[in-house]
């Protein structure tokens, strides 16, 4: 995809990073694997500075406890990597967990069947995500203004339903979804644990990877990512594709809804305002161009991984002011976008 | 031939988004006036202020009408400011912080108004540059600047919801000047001063050659990183103005919630006046019309008594109408209606 440019001889001396960026080329390093690479570093980096500052980061039950926690959060940014690698954007995904969850949460109150409640709240999403995706394909309007809409429309259909929090009942089947469980017991609480999100975040996580890497499907989503005419030229099925990204980001959005709302037993017309945009900021921080084209969903796990234990270690410093937090995210995307400036050149 | 030049004329206005932004704040309005037929009615309190609801409209309005402004000139250059909710909570948290520090004198409401338009312009600045010279991308640049604003604002306040008294402050955001609100008298001022700017000199036009080829534009010597700097500044300083106001009316900072998500309500003004987001031509008066027709919206919401926080519900209906509407599947549909028209005409 990048294309070398010949330098001619009296050039000016290319910048340093510029030149590392020439180093690893040379190597034979895909310097498009560099930012999500980077990503992970920095999540290293951030766990061992946090097992020396804080201590108790790098045992079992913190990790866990870390994954289990953001379970929602990076099946979330798994549906938005699709989008975004596509070139398009998704806003309604925070709004839609809250109508879903809402509506899923009175659904079990109102006596429906476990299974039935999570496949209406699955249902929900990919009604959503249709819906966008029918204004951007069908009708031309613009991705950001077309989920925009439907963002309104499922944080008011959200509040219609209930403007309360919604507790599911103690006894519901649902809460086992989210219920931890001691697969290692280990000494005093330091215990290795899953729970049914999780591993639903990880199957969701493996399969998006194969799809993307490995299908056609996957690949003409790169494809109008990088160019969506030429896609269109080579053949490739465009309109269909473009549909079904955001089909898959609505029904990913259903499924964190159940899978948050089973971990934390209540719902609220209020639940995941501003989400979309962390769950944005997280797959730009694993190294997916916000153009489209580029990147990968494990760098979307790392990114919402980094923005997860970010709240972890300003929780354990007690420091840092709770009001620093938004600094500190903004200050980790601004790396990264720079970052992902130095390696990939302006392409037009 | 007078009467094919009509259905011209007619079509033409119809395929004008702004003619239907009016069409939808008349039919919002008739539909108030059809539950409560006294609901257009504007009076004279004793105290020499017009009171009725077309008025609280306008107050309504004032707020979002600029940051709707500062939005159409970014947007015009095919960028986005994600950032001017958060430079409305930090020109509210700076003047009244400002205000408390204050002693209530006229000169101090000056000194807290400027010091917050300094900060605003700063953070717009900072946009501006990142976007012109660094290149970073205008979504994710203003998406750091949106987390990174709203935290900056809490740091400046502590995390408290500073409120101060100063009546000349109070005056502009909630006095009357021969009955009409001064805030709104101030946006409309700030509205002409803009058009006059841009549409009597040609800096409108190198603003939207920018938006539609920013390579043809740097060759035809259009100074685009200086212009590009220039619109996220004024998007910058109007969002500061509009802090300033929306908390003025309360006397009160609440650093959470004020300006929270409006810069989606100003995206959506920006676009229901007919400027499209890739940029290139745009339409002051459209998105004025747009910020008027929204919180006509809000007004009308909550007199049919709605719940407000189903508001986004009843945006996102009108969203959708007005794209479809512009939409040009929608758009060929309705003209082969209309080409249809005369030949009956012609048979009777």
């Amino acid at each position: 995809m990048t294309t070398t440019i010949e330098r001619p001889h009296a050039a000016p001396k290319p910048p340093w990073h510029r030149r590392a960026i020439e180093r690893a080329r040379r190597r034979g390093i895909d310097v498009r694997t560099l930012p999500t690479g980077a990503a992970g570093i920095i999540l290293a980096v951030m766990l061992v500075y946090g097992e020396v500052a804080y201590g108790q980061v790098l045992q079992a039950s913190t990790l866990s406890n870390l994954l289990i926690n953001n379970a929602h959060f990076v099946i979330l940014a798994v549906g938005l990597s699709f989008v975004i690698l596509a070139g398009g954007i998704d806003l309604s995904v925070g709004a839609v967990i809250a109508v879903s969850s809402v509506a899923g949460v009175m659904l079990v109150g109102a006596g429906w069947p476990t299974p039935l409640a999570i496949a209406a709240m699955i249902g929900i999403g990919t009604a959503f995500g249709t819906a966008s995706g029918v204004l951007v394909q069908h009708f031309g309007v613009q991705p950001f203004i077309a989920t925009l809409a439907m963002m309104f429309l499922a944080r008011g259909l959200a509040s219609m339903l209930s403007t309360t929090p919604q507790r599911l009942p103690d006894d519901s089947s649902f809460r086992l979804l989210g219920e931890p469980w001691k697969l290692i017991d280990g000494p005093r609480v330091n215990d290795l644990m899953a729970s049914a999100g999780l591993v639903v975040a990880v199957v969701v996580v493996v399969v998006a990877a194969i799809v993307l890497q490995r299908t056609r499907f996957g690949r003409t989503v790169y494809a109008i990512g990088g160019s969506e005419s030429s896609a269109a030229l080579m053949g490739l099925r465009v309109p269909r594709t473009k549909l079904a990204i955001y089909v898959i980001s609505g029904t990913l959005a259903g499924v964190a809804a159940v899978v948050y709302t089973a971990r934390l037993g209540t719902a609220q017309n209020i639940t995941g305002m501003g989400w979309e945009l962390t769950a944005i900021a997280a797959v730009v921080i694993g190294g997916t161009l916000l153009t489209g084209g580029y990147g990968y969903v494990v760098g979307s796990v790392i990114g919402a991984l980094v923005l997860g234990l970010m709240t972890v270690l300003i929780t354990r410093d007690g420091g840092v002011p709770p009001e620093m937090t938004t600094i500190i995210t903004g200050g980790i995307l601004f790396v990264f976008v720079m970052l992902q400036r130095a390696v990939v050149r302006r392409r037009r | 031939m007078t009467a094919t030049t009509t259905r011209e004329r007619l079509g033409a206005l119809a395929s004008t988004p702004l003619v239907w932004g009016l069409v939808a704040i008349v039919v919002l309005l008739a539909i108030n006036s059809l539950r409560d037929p006294g609901y257009l009615g504007v009076e004279l309190a004793a105290s020499g202020r017009l009171t009725g609801n077309p008025i609280d409209i306008l107050r309504t309005a004032a707020p979002l009408l600029m940051i709707a402004l500062g939005m159409t000139l970014v947007v015009a250059t095919g960028g986005i400011d994600l950032s001017v909710g958060s430079a409305m909570v930090i020109g509210g948290a700076v003047s009244m912080e400002m205000l408390q520090a204050g002693d209530g004198s006229v000169g101090s409401a000056m000194a807290a108004l400027g010091v917050a338009l300094l900060i605003t312009a700063v953070l717009g600045a900072i946009n501006g540059v990142l976007v012109a010279f660094v290149g970073l991308q205008p979504f994710i640049t203003t998406l750091v600047t949106m987390l990174a604003g709203r935290g900056l604002a809490k740091v400046i306040t502590e995390g408290q919801n500073t409120s101060a008294s100063n009546e000349a402050f109070r005056w502009i955001a909630n006095g009357t000047v021969l009955g009409a609100p001064v805030v709104f008298l101030i946006a409309l001022a700030i509205l002409v001063v803009v058009v006059v700017l841009v549409r009597t000199t040609a800096l409108g036009m190198l603003i939207e050659s920018i938006g539609i080829d920013p390579k043809a534009s740097r060759m035809a010597g259009v100074d685009r990183r200086s212009l590009l700097v220039a619109v996220y500044v004024i998007s910058g300083v109007l969002g500061g103005v509009a802090g300033v106001f929306a908390t003025g009316s309360v006397m009160t900072v609440d650093v959470s919630n004020t300006g929270l998500l409006l810069e989606l309500d100003a995206i959506l003004a920006v676009v229901v006046g007919g400027t499209a987001l890739t940029g290139g031509r745009f339409s002051l008066a459209g998105a004025a019309i747009g910020a008027l027709l929204i919180a006509t919206l809000d007004k009308t919401v909550v007199f049919l008594g709605v719940s407000s926080a189903a508001t986004p519900a009843f945006k996102a209906v009108v969203i959708v109408a007005l794209c479809l509407l512009q939409s040009a599947t929608i758009r060929e549909r309705l003209s082969r209606v209309r080409l249809r028209a005369p030949r009956r005409e012609v048979t009777a």
